[in-house]
């Protein structure tokens, strides 16, 4: 006997979906928010530091990219409490690790941004006598933005998708929830099949609002 | 003679400035003064440290020894006589007394033509937006685009980057201005224009130190042109002088019959 795809049973439990879409969503967003603070600080810092400071970002990095999300989600949510006295929940748990994990990625794109902006523009920005802080904030972030924005795009959906991990530490976020439906009504393809449209549907959403912002820069450019 | 006693000094005296880049020496003991509303050109082969030179003018580059002053005030380094460099903040200030117009134009590609002048004139200068914005179409004015005035870079041809780029350096209202070989990236057509601003600059007075390969425009505009090679001032004087066939300095020759040859 073939297999009768029957959605009735999804769309009774869809807000379990629909709740833990809007949960990914505020994942991310907390997440990528600090992980942008996080790797524009480092990135300013590495391409004006001395080597030392370099060596310690760089480890950073390296250490973040080297390691799976999941380990990481592991770690700091069942780890890091065992070691040091800490109590947090599992969706503050899993927003302190994507943070630290985006920021590690974004240090990245940010830095190599950084240096792409061309010498002259610095040049002309210390012949007119502005202060390494005003060249800073007026010359090199702004052209730094229009040169990354395409990869931060990539990044920004990237981890909107790793917010998906957090099922694992029982977070009801959308994957979670379809999981939940799942050992409810073993509708496992109708369930996935949903939960994959609304990943893709977001994923597009998000990209085409990027692409607006991309291309509102690049007229700018 | 000394220069010091002079009645007229130089506004800017750069005395036996040396630097190198590692092993190369780019600049061996150069000195060279510009008094107030002189037109000084440079000329030399390329690698003979013109550019350089221009550079360590407001201290884009750093140089190992000598001095460098503009009225009266050494540039780079703190005036104690010690090699010490001077506070960035310090160098910012210095640096505002200075224009400087690029090769490759250099203009901020996120502002617009105005918003390039403006930059410095509210972050530097202090003034607010609507005294700024006046001044920015006063310039461009000047240079013939005030109807540019909220185009972007990427919206102007080359000759006209470079007009907003010399509007964005006098608009500061620098004691001298440096021109860094500033149509040497223009398609020849376009030249004409860039230079027609400079000229006129130069009839309103304003102080020049000018690094160019256009020898027409080099003999027509300065009032003395120095001669580069190897690092070094190989000539010094007014341009019937230097750009004369029959110089007896070698080198200079060389460099003029090579030139000729190459742009007829």
């Amino acid at each position: 006997m073939g297999y009768a795809l029957n959605f009735n049973l999804i769309w009774r439990h869809f807000d379990k979906l629909w709740g833990g879409l809007l949960l990914s969503l505020e994942l991310a967003v907390i997440s990528i928010a600090i992980g942008v603070v996080i790797g524009l600080v480092l990135a300013v810092w590495y391409v004006s530091a001395g080597r030392a400071v370099r060596a310690v970002i760089a480890a950073y990095v390296e250490f973040i990219r080297n390691v799976p999300l999941i380990l990481l989600v592991y770690l700091v949510f069942y780890g890091l409490p065992t070691v040091v006295d800490l109590a947090y929940s599992a969706p503050t748990s899993f927003v302190l690790t994507l943070s630290v994990y985006s920021g590690a990625y974004l240090v990245e794109v940010f830095r190599s941004g950084l240096e792409a902006v061309p010498r002259g523009q610095l040049d002309a920005g210390k012949a007119i006598g502005l202060t390494p802080w005003q060249r800073l904030l007026h010359v090199r972030l702004p052209t730094m933005l229009r040169i990354t924005l395409p990869a931060l795009s990539n990044t920004f959906i990237s981890l909107f998708k790793d917010t998906s991990i957090a099922s694992v530490i029982s977070v009801p976020e959308l994957t979670f929830g379809a999981q939940w439906i799942n050992f409810n009504t073993f509708r496992i393809v109708e369930v996935y099949l949903v939960t994959t449209a609304m990943y893709l549907v977001t994923g597009y959403i998000m990209l085409f609002g990027l692409r607006l912002v991309e291309r509102r820069f690049r007229a700018a450019r | 003679m000394s220069e010091a006693s002079n009645a007229n000094p130089a506004l800017l005296d750069v005395r036996d400035v040396s630097k190198a880049f590692g092993a190369v020496e780019v600049l061996r003991s150069v000195s060279l003064q510009v008094k107030r509303g002189e037109v000084v050109t440079v000329i030399g082969p390329s690698g003979s440290g013109k550019t350089t030179l221009l550079r360590c003018v407001n201290f884009l580059e750093s140089y190992d020894s000598g001095s460098i002053r503009i009225d009266g005030k050494e540039v780079g380094y703190r005036e104690a006589g010690t090699r010490q460099r001077r506070s960035e903040r310090d160098l910012a200030s210095m640096r505002a007394e200075t224009g400087m117009v690029f090769q490759s134009f250099n203009l901020f590609p996120h502002l617009t033509a105005a918003g390039n002048i403006m930059l410095g004139l509210t972050k530097v200068r202090g003034k607010n937006e609507a005294e700024a914005r006046s001044i920015a179409e006063h310039w461009l004015g000047r240079v013939g685009l005030a109807h540019k005035a909220d185009s972007l870079p990427a919206e102007l041809s080359g000759g006209q980057q470079q007009r907003v780029g010399i509007a964005r350096a006098v608009a500061m209202e620098p004691k001298i201005l440096l021109l860094d070989e500033i149509t040497s990236a223009l398609d020849p057509e376009l030249v004409g224009e860039v230079l027609a601003v400079v000229r006129s600059l130069a009839e309103d007075g304003m102080t020049m130190l000018m690094v160019t390969h256009e020898m027409a425009f080099a003999r027509d505009a300065s009032s003395r042109i120095v001669f580069m090679a190897d690092g070094g001032v190989s000539a010094v004087g007014p341009p019937k002088e230097i750009l004369a066939a029959e110089t007896t300095n070698e080198r200079l020759r060389t460099f003029l019959a090579r030139f000729r040859a190459s742009h007829f």
